[in-house]
């Protein structure tokens, strides 16, 4: 018998049995709904990472990708979201790093990382202001990158400017440890992005430090000359004390090799940049890469979270020793899972929000955390000094984020066996 | 500056511009008799490179002492290269055969990409840091190894050439090509023998180069270009004038280098073929057409 349950509708057909399917329908909307509400806030945040996995910076490139492995598992263990990475190879080319940038932002990605270099970041960052998906800066050192107006562009990384000040801040200090200090230096710099900026900045920072040494001359060479005997014969022809660098890893190599072909031991090398304390130079030089000193972003190795760091680091890959390349690359993934998380949506626009507002003092590198000013850099990191010895890397200065002191002067290249 | 840093690094130059003089030489050697212009010439020099690299990381087989088989190796793949393929081109109008090695350039490149990865790779040999002083003079071993190996390669070519019938039968071809045909040579045979010593050439310099050099799948057009400019100073065609053309570039680079700007290396190898082909466009030591 069939039951009318609405009078207003003679001709329905709404039965008992057309109810009990309709209630059972709906059970399972209402059962599967909730649940992919869930997903949608609570599924992975697509992240895609640009970095210059081939090319000339391939080594370095590869080696922030090191700290890009490392995330998930620790963002876990702080209670953190997963985060979906999915990696873009700029081929260390600038209008590469821009097409892989548009080409993971149509692939899903919610939010980039990148890129090492400020060449490539400069054109990444104007695709993501473009396409309004927010963009964390790992490394790079242009200070014009935040200085755009940009609203998705964000960098966890000091400025060419900010680099420089540090670096003299902390040569002092290691001068008046070993009580010594060199009186002319030779500037060598890469004419890349980087090098030209910091190079445009020493000349306006330097001063500030009343530095115990001038610089006898500006040495500008190709990142990717396949020779550089020329530059350091030119170097070693000045009689300077010591060399003031701005380099990439092949150029440090290559410079280092040609240091020892020539025999010239400067009583110092004071880098300013990447290269000379990366594991490839450490390896491919064993004892010749002993010695430099590096005043660059570091970590500090007595916050708890580098300790973690050190040690998934030691567990993935070990031999390897951490540095600004894992620190920054890791950094800039855990502002992107802190971000999702208080945003509770994968919303560019609240993400961007929500990494504009944040303040994280559980992190790794020195300085009182990772927070970003009006301009979207985060001003309150601070860089260390470290020293090659042994293959492993030594923190030097600030005596406050320190491990060791340093050995003076550069062990000359012949001395050693 | 010290007189002896001038003396250290025109050395250095020289040296370096033995090795492009050799690599050079066989792009000379190749256009001087079978008149193609090999725009795979900085592709062929990779091969060889990677090669070297390979036996290099799998046997630890020094690449000095691995130069004559990976020269013999390239004269074989020259040789079929043009056995097979460009000997039916020799009589096509030359953008065509720019436009068949262009393809050759490009096919060798992905392929090396694919079988290699984009990383730049190289050698350490146990002499890589040793250099000799002798007074003020201090000469990088490595360089000096490869720049007297160029030497006796050119050499062992140049006699090639000189003294045996081949050879003679080869320069015969070069001179009159309708004279080569009228007394029976078998052209094509040693047009495809011509296009092997060549790569051979160019094979031998590709493994003197990766002791000073490293070496990627991308780096083949660089080369190409390097070696049209050395040809082009020196005087296409001509062997010795490959050779004076590589030690003139390799000079230029360095001095240019340490008197001006490190980075302004390349832009003076670059004036210099202009001065050339402004006042002797037919190269320093080619023979004038007119």
């Amino acid at each position: 018998m069939k039951t009318k349950i609405c009078s207003g509708a003679p001709y329905s057909r709404i039965t008992r049995r057309t109810v009990t399917a309709g209630l059972g329908a709906s059970a399972i909307v209402a059962g599967v709904s909730p649940f992919n509400i869930v997903r949608a806030a609570g599924g992975p945040l697509k992240v895609g990472v640009l970095l210059p996995r081939s090319g000339v910076q391939a080594g370095i490139g590869q080696d922030c990708w090191r700290g890009a492995e490392l995330a998930n598992g620790i963002l876990k263990e702080l209670g953190l979201p997963q985060l979906d990475i999915v990696s873009g190879d700029t081929e260390t080319k600038v209008e590469v790093a821009r097409s892989r940038a548009e080409k993971l932002i149509s692939d899903g990605a919610q939010l980039l990382v990148g890129a090492f270099d400020s060449g490539q970041t400069t054109a990444i960052a104007q695709v993501a202001e473009q396409k309004g998906v927010p963009l964390v800066i790992n490394i790079a050192a242009s200070p014009a990158i935040t200085e755009q107006g940009y609203k998705f562009v964000f960098r966890n990384f000091p400025t060419a400017v900010m680099i420089l000040g540090d670096a003299f801040k902390n040569q002092k200090e290691v001068f008046a440890n070993v009580g010594a200090a060199p009186k002319t230096v030779v500037f060598m710099h890469v004419n890349d992005t980087f090098g030209t900026a910091m190079s445009k900045g020493i000349s306006h920072v330097m001063p500030k430090f009343n530095m115990p040494y001038k610089i006898v001359q500006e040495i500008a060479y190709d990142p990717a000359a396949h020779d550089l005997s020329v530059e350091i014969a030119k170097a070693k022809a000045t009689g300077a004390d010591g060399l003031l660098m701005v380099s990439r890893l092949n150029d440090a190599i290559l410079l280092t090799r040609e240091l020892v072909k020539q025999r010239w031991s400067p009583m110092a090398i004071l880098s300013m940049g990447p290269g000379w304390y990366e594991d490839q130079y450490l390896k491919t030089l064993g004892k010749l890469s002993d010695g430099p000193l590096s005043f660059v972003p570091w970590y500090d190795p007595n916050k708890p979270l580098s300790k973690k760091l050190e040690q998934a680091l030691a567990k993935k890959y070990p031999g390897f020793n951490l540095n600004t390349n894992h620190v920054y690359t890791f950094e800039a993934l855990l502002v992107a899972a802190d971000a999702y998380k208080r945003a509770g949506s994968a919303d560019p626009k609240a993400l961007a929000d929500a990494i504009r507002k944040t303040h994280i003092t559980n992190n790794v590198s020195p300085g009182p955390g990772i927070q970003f000013n009006a301009k979207g850099q985060n001003d309150k990191l601070q860089d260390s000094a470290i020293q090659n010895r042994g293959g492993k890397l030594v923190a030097v200065a600030p005596k406050s984020a320190a491990n060791a002191k340093p050995e003076w002067p550069l062990k000359p290249y012949d001395k050693r066996s | 500056m010290p007189a002896e840093i001038y003396l250290n690094v025109a050395v250095g130059g020289i040296l370096t511009g033995l090795v492009y003089g050799l690599m050079a030489l066989g792009l000379s050697v190749i256009f001087g008799v079978v008149r193609v212009v090999n725009f795979a010439h900085g592709e062929m020099m990779t091969i060889a490179m990677y090669i070297a690299v390979t036996l290099f990381s799998a046997f630890h087989l020094d690449p000095l002492v691995m130069l004559v088989p990976i020269a013999a190796v390239m004269f074989a793949f020259g040789y079929l290269l043009q056995a097979g393929m460009i000997n039916r081109f020799i009589t096509r109008p030359e953008h065509s055969q720019f436009l068949l090695l262009i393809a050759v350039a490009i096919i060798t490149a992905n392929m090396l990409l694919i079988a290699f990865g984009p990383d730049a790779q190289n050698v350490q040999v146990a002499y890589a840091f040793d250099s000799y002083q002798i007074g003020p003079l201090i000469i990088d071993a490595t360089k000096l190894y490869a720049g007297l190996t160029a030497i006796v390669v050119a050499a062992a070519l140049f006699a090639f050439f000189r003294y045996t019938a081949i050879g003679t039968a080869i320069r015969a071809c070069a001179d009159n090509y309708a004279g080569a045909l009228v007394v029976g040579l078998d052209v094509k045979r040693l047009y495809a023998l011509t296009f092997g010593l060549g790569a051979a050439c160019v094979g031998a310099a590709g493994t003197i180069l990766l002791l000073l050099f490293d070496v990627t799948p991308a780096v083949g057009p660089s080369y190409t270009l390097l070696a049209f400019v050395i040809v082009i100073t020196g005087g296409l065609g001509s062997m010795p004038g490959a050779l004076l053309g590589g030690m003139l570039i390799g000079l230029t680079e360095a001095m240019a280098g340490l008197i001006f700007t490190p980075s302004a290396k390349t832009m003076f190898a670059f004036a210099l073929l202009v001065l050339v082909l402004l006042f002797r466009p037919q190269g320093i030591m080619g023979k004038n057409a007119a």
